[in-house]
């Protein structure tokens, strides 16, 4: 299940929601990422979260039915958000599920790595210096590689 | 054909969308590049060589081979940042 949306969501209550009712699930490995106060002065901060409508979802999706297949994910969500986020606000939540901790650590880890690195959406920081688009890193790209 | 600019791309090049009838012997992504270089200053130092450009063909990601077609959208930039 992909959510791309512009509301924040609480960790605990989408959890809840996808396990539910399952019995096969052994083990539930949560990852949330959040807005990280990037510039540490008191100037005025936010950041603003551009993305691709509906390429946004076809990517996340694609993501996500290759950890499902990949791992043997038994349940899954994907949440990432858009718009004007301060820091603290979480942007992005990735919940797999499996029989087992391996699976379940791997198949979150595999979610993050793949939509760092092609999930279509830009970081833009806002403060009292100005606007910056924020750079990709190599780390993601090295991290995206380990999985082949 | 529609051609969507995302975020630094966006601001270089100055708008987010834009149709265009690239000439019959453009046929690839890798020379709608060059020819959209061609179009302006802003577009040529936008979509320079030495730039790190994504492209996406009716929002799927494709290399500078690929193929288009006059009705395809075709989407240009920067490498993602989200997560």
């Amino acid at each position: 299940m992909i959510r791309v949306q512009l509301e924040t969501f609480d960790v605990g209550e989408e959890l809840a929601a996808l396990t539910k009712g399952q019995t096969d699930i052994g083990a539930a490995v949560t990852f949330s990422g959040l807005v990280r106060d990037f510039t540490g002065d008191d100037g005025v901060q936010k950041l603003t979260l551009e993305h691709y409508p509906g390429m946004t979802e076809k990517e996340l999706a694609r993501i996500e039915a290759e950890a499902v297949d990949r791992f043997g994910l038994t349940a899954s969500l994907i949440i990432h958000r858009f718009g004007e986020l301060a820091p603290g606000d979480p942007i992005v939540l990735v919940i797999a599920c499996a029989a087992h901790r391996g699976d379940a650590f791997d198949g979150a880890r595999f979610m993050m790595d793949f939509l760092k690195t092609n999930a279509p959406f830009w970081k833009k920081e806002e403060g009292v210096q100005g606007d910056k688009w924020v750079d990709a890193r190599e780390e993601d790209d090295a991290a995206r590689k380990k999985w082949t | 054909m529609t051609i969507l600019y995302f975020a630094r791309l966006r601001d270089e090049i100055g708008t987010s969308e834009e149709k265009l009838s690239p000439p019959k012997g453009v046929k690839t992504v890798g020379e709608l590049l060059k020819w959209l270089r061609e179009q302006s200053p802003a577009h040529g130092h936008a979509l320079g060589p030495g730039a790190s450009l994504k492209v996406a063909v009716n929002q799927e990601y494709k290399g500078l081979e690929a193929p288009f077609g006059a009705d395809d959208e075709i989407a240009i930039f920067p490498p993602v940042t989200g997560g």
